[in-house]
């Protein structure tokens, strides 16, 4: 066997010229029905996303505030500290990586290498699993730990400057004896003790590094703006929140899921040799190889419209 | 037009493509961080124009990832030109349904505290020689005379 050997992965679409394209006994678009019909399909599941992203972005920009990604998402397994944006930075990059093997298996499918297309899709198959059970701990951590759910949102943000108070109305203290105050934007996540709200933590940069200040009741009192000297509570975030983040995330895990499913049919289907056989050879390890690249794409936009914007 | 790739010429894209790929995220990440103030104390774009540049480069940096997972890792580079067209031209229509709707969530979200605000008004009446009466500016005591 060549070492240098030719990619034949364009042989369906060379030697025709535009005149002859549409004359029949051609496929028009160089490419057999069911990879065209793969790319129609992506093509209605990316309307579908841009749907849900689209009505993401809407009702955001509609309320007065959000919960801010950094503040939401800084947790990671098996470490207990506040590293903002670094697990979903690495869910990011084992899709990435279980793209490119996707696309080795692709090749060794051109070379009729079926050892080298079943190596590359379990790996593909490890990569999408591993991106399942991260997005299992994320969802874990916000259902159980956070109290998050599709109709409660305990990450808020201040409208405005003010000071936290004491249960008797007094202002509450840092151990510094600095007043405990907040500032506009700040976000806070409210915690919950027998499914009622009792205190809240915030990340207030002049106390101890990194680290979370707690205050242990609700009561706060804006120094500025609209509501400038009046007592408050600190208020739940946005209900929208928790529906759009799960439903979203869920959508595009579920494609993750039935994704790894079909690769895991698909790679026992080359082992057994059932494409070797093939007149269209591997062709259907490069279709649902456009499956998993599409995931991957989501995903890009998932990753930007959440967590970075 | 059809390329034909050699094997060693393949592999090497796929390599390619995953560092291409993979520093555009790091990238992403940093600059995400830097802007969000978790860098460098104090340093912090989330305000006004300065957030705007930010979302319009996390927005280029995810179309150029988008751009080169299509070109390439899914070949459509490679597709015949009715083929790319009839699957691209749809999406980028998306370009506007996306404009349109987070212009209208911001209209929503102002039409939103505008209410918030009449709700609050108050007006004071005319009281006695004084024929006009005074509106009262939400949220101070500034007075407008009305009439």
């Amino acid at each position: 066997m060549a070492e240098t050997s030719v990619d034949h992965a364009h042989d369906t679409h060379e030697h025709v010229g535009e005149s002859q394209r549409w004359e029949g006994a051609v496929s028009p678009f160089g490419a057999s029905y069911g990879k065209i019909m793969m790319w129609y399909f992506l093509v209605s599941d990316a309307f579908t996303f841009a749907g849900f992203l689209i009505a993401y972005g809407a009702l955001r920009f509609s309320m007065p505030t959000w919960p801010e990604p950094d503040f939401v998402f800084a947790s990671f397994p098996f470490v207990d500290a506040h590293w903002p944006l670094i697990f979903v930075t690495f869910m990011t990059f084992v899709l990435i990586f279980s793209s490119v093997t996707m696309v080795r298996a692709v090749q060794e499918g051109h070379r009729e290498n079926q050892r080298g297309v079943v190596f590359w899709m379990f790996l593909t198959v490890l990569g999408g699993a591993t991106f399942l059970g991260s997005q299992a701990y994320e969802w874990t951590t916000l259902i159980v730990k956070e109290n998050v759910t599709v109709t409660q949102n305990p990450f808020g943000r201040h409208t405005a400057d003010g000071v936290y108070l004491n249960a008797d109305g007094s202002e509450a203290k840092n151990a510094d004896g600095t007043p405990k105050t907040f500032f506009k934007d700040q976000s806070y996540l409210i915690h919950m003790h027998d499914g009622k709200p009792s205190g809240l933590v915030y990340h207030d940069p002049a106390q101890r590094g990194e680290g979370m200040t707690s205050h242990e009741n609700l009561k706060i009192k804006y120094t500025t703006g609209a509501y400038a000297g009046q007592v408050k509570e600190a208020a739940f975030g946005p209900k929208a929140f928790g529906a759009l983040f799960f439903f979203i995330t869920g959508f595009h895990g579920f494609h993750v899921f039935s994704g790894v499913l079909f690769l895991a049919i698909i790679m026992i289907n080359a082992g057994s040799g059932l494409y070797a056989a093939r007149k269209n050879g591997y062709e259907m390890v490069e279709k649902i190889g456009l499956y998993w690249h599409f995931v991957d794409l989501v995903w890009v936009f998932v990753f930007l419209v959440f967590y970075l914007l | 037009m059809a390329e034909h790739q050699t094997y060693e010429e393949a592999k090497a894209l796929v390599f390619r493509g995953l560092m291409l790929l993979g520093a555009i995220t790091i990238i992403e990440v940093v600059v995400a961080l830097l802007a969000k103030g978790h860098l460098i104390h104090g340093v912090n774009f989330s305000h006004g124009f300065g957030h705007y540049v930010y979302m319009l480069l996390m927005i280029g940096f995810s179309i150029y990832k988008a751009y080169f997972i299509i070109f390439f890792f899914m070949h459509m580079a490679y597709e015949v030109r009715g083929l790319v067209m009839s699957v691209l031209l749809p999406v980028l229509l998306l370009v506007w349904a996306i404009i349109a709707f987070f212009s209208e969530g911001s209209y929503w979200g102002r039409s939103r505290e505008n209410i918030r605000q009449r709700n609050e008004e108050t007006v004071k009446p005319a009281s006695g020689s004084n024929t006009q009466g005074y509106y009262i500016i939400p949220g101070t005591e500034k007075q407008v005379k009305l009439g």
